[in-house]
């Protein structure tokens, strides 16, 4: 993935979103700026999945489970008084780290498709605990009072914006490294041929579980980035169609790529958004795109425009 | 594409704005409910009763002209906050009307009041928004969430049935409903179970019930689940011999499925198409010839929406831009509603009247709902006392 | 205001059998809900999320066809028929070009085709439930050794399910078809340089799969909604059974079936008496469903956390 075609993609998508808001401005309706921090947060979500999708090959139907972890985490110390936004995204990050590893410790020990089944149990676990329990809510679900105290006014879009953009930034960037690194090198032989790397002497399951770590941390930032946006959480969060959503996300983008992701958010979401403004049955069509894209061999945008170039 | 004319829009009405205040030549309203997911059905009955309210008045909402944003909010609380913001920065709408779940209208709730917003509800009654939470730019042409079940509550209280056996799904709607009932009902309980949300089978719970043999069953399951409880419980037999009382079960979108294992059911209810006043009878012949079927009190409440607006619209000779006014006439108006006339109590919550019913044979030889006793008379909730608003 | 949860009837005895009864039944619903699943992935290797909606084509149309006709048995031809269609179509049309992708794309596709055919299901009968009853002639209540009544149609949905499970077995394993089927299975390219037609081998057990997907349905119908994704929270259950199962293995199937429901059944049951004697009140009320609705995903996680190919895994892939 050293591929400067993806590296050239990430950089114009970044430059793009760096500017938006200007042009949102210049319409004069700040109200897209909070869609566009929306995608860009799903677009953080997705690139962790793909962390585990697209280079550990490890499909996880149940990866909402972490949007909703850390969005909760954030909506509970509020509840409790606790406004520190350093306080609100710390905790979001470790809780969501410390759900990944218990559930990776128990999921990791199954592959492919029983993989698939066990993240989605969990998921669906945790979305009836939700529910059920009434003091933060159970299936009204909670509010937030106030953003997280970050000495910015998160109230602010624009604030926002930039805010979520960092993060995207920033996490697209260590995320280039990480999967550059000896334990991306590693992580990526793995999901070729995982027995020929146990033979060679590598401990797979530690790589795997921290990829797994990683990831879930990751998503409960975008779960605590998204709570400070909606400023209310609910078990809606977690329901197993999200988890599928995220997979979508990832894959009409390009998995394995980390930037394909984001562009699948960003265009999941605006395609979502357009075909629920002209039919009821958006979820059908949605359905349909999906199997034409699997049908024509789920390369995604990103290898779609790769590919390109390189013919050109 | 839709944003690109909602956007020139609203950089022509940020332009209007800056003039000095016109009258308004139309009304925009957003209506956001959900219209695809397992709610669709209530989200349609919503959105065709706002619909047909808005033919009825000749398209136009106190004598304007009416501009209808419909969106759904897919049951997701985060799609529906930005919904909300929509409504608020780019349609600039002049009331957001509909809704349905109450984590929905709870995660849109303060967004919407605190950019003073007129905000209609045609579903959702939280307690809390009745309540301590209570705003002067809400208002709810529905219900308050647990009334059904105070009015079963009231009914049975009333008839003296002792021994009753409580059920209700296991979220926080089915808690709510159930402190309603018994907010009312003050005789004894043979049990309360709480089942889990997804469940599909009830027999181990039927069977429950039959060794505790209580005098009477009180369950609570809205729509689908209704559906599958109530029809298990015939299956089982318990139709004849323990009679079920159910509150938000059984209504025109449940009772065609459920057919005639409803038949000698006792439910409460704001509304049934029976009830003789010349509202209803223009409601049910105008829904009948406009969609084909019979409507159920979700779509009643959504007309009511729009007729409350019309009302005050009215009132305020159509200058909307007067919101001081427009709330005034919002908080006295009286509604023409097919449940008769309606007004708002303090905390903007309908008071109305709610009936006994039970499921016969109708004319045409369907299972249809007969109202055959009061309830509760003109009660509007039990949570106007923590409203501030006087 | 006396209130008396968690206190036993007159007759325990009878009460456990009753409710071991209700467990059976629903673990048998749930074999049947399976057992096409784990046919389709013990065989092909194919995860079929569209198995829910194979299922939502049965009921569907046998409660539609049952509505117009008054005759159950065109119903039942219609379910199984229309499910038996749908599967070959989406078989010839879609799944052929994915059996060689990898898992992710048989996830993918198939969740895609779900949504279609959801909305397909609303576009033609809307979004309200549609009417479904128990045909007249299993109505009413039987006895069950005089001790107490049983639903007749419960019984029914057991007898069905005993005979498809005999049925499969028989199939499988004491008829030539079954073992080309499973020679296929075991060895794909093997069998096709035997001159075994493994192509139309394929289709004919995803379609049989489908058949049983829509007779389970068709089934359940009666007892449940018929509405657009109802497939979606009973596809989720029965992977869950055919994991714990074992994939691939219908006797793994049916047993993990049982298991899960007479687990979830007696939980439902008993967990509140139980939680009642050594919590208070309104915290078992809370409790004891809040654990119900986890504990077959927490059995899940136990089985695949301890035996991950499951409970009892076909012999030999």
């Amino acid at each position: 993935m050293d591929n400067p075609a993806v590296r050239r993609c990430a950089y114009a998508l970044l430059g793009v979103l760096a500017v938006l808001p200007l042009l949102a401005t210049a319409i004069g309706d700040p109200f897209y700026l909070g869609v566009v921090t929306r995608m860009m947060i799903f677009g953080i979500a997705a690139m962790s999945l793909d962390l585990i999708l697209g280079f550990a090959g490890l499909f996880s139907l149940g990866h909402a489970v972490y949007l909703g972890i850390g969005g909760y985490t954030v909506a509970i110390l509020s509840h409790y008084g606790v406004t520190n936004g350093f306080m609100h995204f710390g905790a979001a990050i470790t809780v969501s780290a410390f759900a990944a590893f218990v559930i990776g410790l128990v999921s990791l020990r199954t592959s492919g498709v029983f993989f698939l089944m066990i993240t989605l149990a969990f998921s669906q676990m945790v979305y009836f605990l939700a529910i059920s329990i009434n003091a933060f809510g159970g299936d009204d679900g909670l509010e937030i009072s106030a953003p997280s105290a970050l000495g910015l006014d998160l109230r602010e879009p624009l604030v926002l914006y930039y805010v979520v953009f960092a993060t995207l930034a920033l996490v697209l960037i260590l995320g280039f490294r990480l999967v550059n690194s000896r334990f991306g090198m590693v992580i990526r032989a793995v999901k070729y041929n995982e027995s020929r790397m146990i033979a060679v002497g590598f401990p797979t399951p530690r790589y795997k579980l921290t990829a797994f770590v990683i990831s879930g941390a990751v998503c409960g930032l975008a779960g605590a980035l998204l709570a400070n946006q909606t400023l209310f959480v609910s078990p809606s969060l977690i329901q197993w169609v999200r988890s599928g959503e995220l997979l979508i996300m990832v894959i009409a983008g390009g998995m394995g790529t980390l930037v394909g992701p984001v562009i699948g958010a960003i265009l999941y979401l605006l395609l979502e958004q357009v075909l629920s403004g002209w039919t009821v049955y958006w979820p059908g069509i949605v359905g349909a795109l999906l199997l034409v894209l699997v049908l024509v061999g789920k390369r995604g945008v990103i290898g779609f425009i790769t590919e390109r170039r390189r013919a050109a | 594409m839709k944003w690109l004319k909602a956007s020139l829009f609203g950089a022509a009405a940020s332009l209007a704005l800056a003039l000095p205040a016109n009258a308004a030549d139309k009304i925009t309203l957003g209506l956001m409910t959900s219209l695809s997911g397992t709610q669709a059905i209530l989200g349609v009955e919503i959105r065709d009763g706002i619909q047909l309210a808005i033919d009825q008045l000749g398209g136009k909402v106190g004598g304007l002209p009416v501009k209808l944003v419909i969106e759904d909010d897919q049951g997701k609380t985060d799609v529906a906050r930005q919904l909300a913001d929509k409504f608020v920065k780019s349609d600039k709408v002049d009331a957001a009307i509909g809704f349905l779940a109450s984590n929905l209208m709870l995660a849109v709730y303060r967004p919407l009041v605190d950019a003073k917003m007129i905000t209609i509800s045609s579903n959702p009654g939280p307690s809390q928004i009745a309540g301590k939470d209570c705003s002067p730019y809400f208002f709810s042409t529905s219900w308050q969430g647990d009334n059904w079940a105070e009015a079963m509550g009231a009914y049975l209280q009333k008839k003296g049935v002792q021994n009753i056996y409580l059920m209700a799904p296991n979220y926080a709607a089915g808690k709510d409903v159930l402190t309603g009932f018994k907010r009312f009902y003050k005789g004894t309980i043979a049990g309360e179970t709480y089942t889990p949300l997804t469940q599909l089978d009830f027999s181990a719970e039927l069977s429950q019930i039959k060794a505790t043999n209580p005098s009477a069953v009180f369950a609570f399951y809205p729509g689908g689940l209704g559906i599958q409880f109530i029809k298990q419980y015939a299956q089982a037999g318990l139709k004849d011999k323990l009679t079920l009382y159910t509150a938000y079960s059984i209504d025109q979108t449940t009772l065609p499925a459920i057919g005639d294992d409803a038949l000698g059911m006792i439910l409460t209810t704001s509304w049934a198409a029976d009830l003789d006043n010349p509202t209803n009878k223009k409601f049910v012949q105008g829904f009948q010839a406009k969609y084909n079927r019979l409507p159920a009190p979700y779509a009643v409440h959504a007309y009511d929406t729009i007729m409350l607006l019309d009302s005050a619209v009215k009132a305020v000779g159509g200058k909307i831009e007067d919101k001081p006014a427009l709330l005034a006439a919002l908080r006295n108006a009286k509604i023409d509603s097919p449940r008769g006339e309606i007004r708002l109590n303090t905390n903007h919550f309908p008071i109305q009247t709610f009936y006994q019913a039970k499921v016969v044979k109708g004319a045409d030889g369907k299972p249809s709902i007969k109202i055959e006793d009061v309830a509760l008379k003109d009660y509007s909730d039990a949570y106007a006392a923590e409203c501030p608003m006087k | 205001m006396s209130d008396e949860i968690g206190r036993l009837p007159g007759d325990p005895l009878s009460l456990v059998l009753e409710q071991s009864l209700n467990g059976l039944q629903l673990g048998v619903l749930l074999f049947l809900m399976s057992a096409g699943l784990t046919l389709v992935f013990g065989i092909m290797n194919l995860v079929n999320l569209a198995h829910g909606s194979l299922y939502m084509v049965g009921a569907y149309l046998c409660a539609w066809g049952y509505a117009l006709t008054q005759s159950f048995l065109f119903g039942l031809i219609a379910g199984i028929g229309g499910a038996l269609l749908v599967g070959l179509i989406i078989e010839l049309g879609i799944f052929r070009r994915i059996y060689s992708g990898d898992h992710l794309d048989h996830v993918l596709a198939t969740f895609g085709l779900t949504l279609v055919i959801n909305d397909i299901a609303r576009f033609i009968f809307g979004p309200a439930a549609l009417f479904a009853k128990v045909p007249d002639f299993l109505g009413g209540q039987t006895s069950i050794f005089g001790l107490f009544a049983y639903p007749t149609y419960r019984l029914a949905i057991i007898i069905v399910g005993l005979l498809v499970a005999a049925g499969l077995s028989v199939l499988l394993q004491r008829t030539r078809l079954g073992m080309l089927i499973r020679a296929a299975a075991s060895n794909r390219v093997m069998a096709g340089a035997l001159g075994v037609n493994v192509t139309a081998l394929y289709t004919f057990v995803f379609v049989l799969g489908a058949a049983l997907a829509g007779l389970s349905g068709l089934m359940a119908g009666p007892i449940l909604s018929v509405v657009p994704g109802m497939g979606d929270s009973v596809l989720i259950l029965a992977f869950v059974v055919i994991v714990i199962g074992g994939l691939g293995s219908v006797q793994g199937a049916f047993i993990a079936a049982i298991m899960v429901g007479v687990i979830d059944t007696l939980g439902r049951s008993f967990l509140k008496p139980i939680f009642a004697s050594f919590l208070d009140r309104s915290a078992a009320d809370n409790a004891a469903p809040a654990v119900a609705s986890m504990l077959i995903y927490i059995l899940m996680a136990a089985v695949l956390f301890l035996r991950p190919q499951g409970l009892f895994p076909p012999k030999s892939r």
